[in-house]
């Protein structure tokens, strides 16, 4: 059976992991190249590394460093944060990187998705979605860009749909209302979206307790859950919260 | 000296850093010359097979050539689909021809996600070297929306479940495969390619 992911992400800005909350008001979290081979060799599933500060800078990812990152790092790896062309996805891929995610470039060329998964297959594109709840509806979210500093009025799970249609191998879904709080996933979010489309959907933004893990994969339907707070601070080690979630009865990798 | 053939197709760089990692002699390639010197070859690849087979049709005789000589060979993910008889992954793709058998889509009719990403359970056949000391089955990860159905009873064969049983691993003499990734797989994963080194190694002893 496949088993549910579980997946720390290092935000990097200058060279450093940082947590912020809502993405705002960043924390030091640890050295990048450190702290992705400790969760290689802890039992992650995979490692998603998002270079923060690309998209508001217009600034290229940081190749050197995922380089080093990458050296240590035996589980499939994502990298993100400011792509906007399918030759850096190419550079990335070169360097280590195992599946690229976009986000802010996808909205505003729908076919560098189409593109990318013609030219390095749809398994390692990924759509990243900053959502956020659109005040005053109901069960509506609409996708941010720009790391979730700029609001557009397309709606979430239209996006997901459509992404998928174009060649997106994945979704890594971000809840802006949540992230970072330890509040628990969007649920409803998270479950609209895993509905709507047949590809994988990674969970993020929120992770607290290891129920909140849990509910996310059972009642959210996700795929795999994303946390970065919960492992850097050390709250929680991967192998407690594979523990946690097996007596769930969640399918997950044993460590 | 194990070579990576490098013919142009995703990522080799996650191969060559697991077969570092593990202290391994290994050096990536597509020159005929150094393949044809090499200890063991690893024919990695991602993306549509179709277009990995393009892209390795010019020195697809020389790993014919070499794989017919007993010289072992290792392919991983679309690397394991090219040596099959045919792909049906957006058209029909004349591959290899190493191990009998035919790629084709995994079912979108179970409900499951498609691609089928992540970690999955394989159990192994009996007495299978790429899976030396690992016992009767482990977690691989996996990232496939095709895989390869075995049309020969000398091919012995491991097995995942993914709403078909889906072929995970191979080896019909000096030829290997795995449909997962195994330089992604944590340490089981760098014990299967430990076991290939070890299997190149005993091969030109």
């Amino acid at each position: 059976m496949l088993t549910k992911r579980i997946i720390p992400c290092l935000d990097v800005k200058d060279n450093r992991v940082v947590k912020g909350v809502n993405f705002l008001n960043l924390r030091d979290a640890g050295d990048p190249v450190e702290l992705g081979k400790k969760y290689s060799a802890q039992g992650a599933d995979e490692l998603v590394f998002l270079d923060i500060t690309a998209t508001i800078r217009s600034k290229k990812t940081i190749v050197e460093l995922v380089e080093k990152v990458a050296e240590n790092v035996f589980i499939p790896f994502t990298v993100g944060g400011g792509i906007s062309t399918a030759d850096q996805i190419g550079l990335l891929l070169r360097s280590g990187a195992d599946k690229c995610s976009i986000n802010t470039a996808a909205v505003n060329n729908p076919d560098l998705l189409r593109e990318s998964a013609e030219r390095f297959g749809a398994q390692c594109v990924v759509l990243a979605i900053d959502a956020r709840r659109t005040p005053g509806k109901v069960g509506k979210w609409h996708v941010t860009v720009k790391a979730g500093s700029k609001p557009t009025d397309i709606d979430a799970v239209e996006w997901a749909v459509r992404a998928e249609k174009l060649g997106a191998g994945e979704i890594l879904l971000t809840s802006m209302d949540a992230d970072g709080t330890q509040a628990g996933y969007d649920i409803e979010l998270t479950r609209a979206v895993a509905e709507a489309v047949g590809i994988p959907v990674i969970a993020s933004g929120g992770a607290g307790t290891l129920e909140s893990l849990a509910e996310v994969l059972e009642k959210g339907k996700a795929d795999a859950v994303l946390a970065a707070s919960i492992f850097h601070y050390g709250t929680y080690s991967i192998k407690e919260t594979k523990k946690f979630l097996q007596r769930q009865g969640i399918p997950v990798r044993p460590v | 000296m194990l070579v990576i053939i490098d013919y142009g197709v995703g990522n080799v760089r996650s191969v060559t850093n697991a077969f570092r990692y593990i202290g391994s002699e290994i050096a990536v390639s597509c020159d005929p010359t150094v393949i044809r010197r090499a200890r063991g070859l690893i024919l990695p690849g991602v993306g549509a097979s179709g277009y990995a087979m393009q892209k390795v049709a010019p020195i697809a005789g020389v790993i014919k050539e070499q794989a017919a000589a007993g010289k072992p060979l290792l392919g991983i993910c679309v690397g394991f689909q090219l040596l099959f008889d045919e792909s049906h992954e957006m058209g029909t793709h004349k591959c290899l021809g190493l191990i009998k058998g035919n790629v084709i889509p995994i079912p979108t009719d179970s409900g499951l996600t498609i691609p089928h990403m992540g970690w999955n359970y394989v159990r192994f056949a009996e007495g299978m070297r790429l899976f030396d000391g690992l016992g009767e089955g482990r977690h691989f990860a996996f990232a496939n929306s095709f895989y390869a159905q075995v049309d020969d009873a000398q091919t012995q064969a491991a097995y995942t479940e993914y709403g078909v049983q889906i072929t995970a691993a191979v080896e019909k003499g000096n030829i290997y495969g795995c449909q997962f990734h195994p330089e992604k797989s944590a340490a089981d994963g760098l014990q299967v390619l430990k076991n290939f080194v070890t299997i190149c190694h005993e091969a030109t002893k």
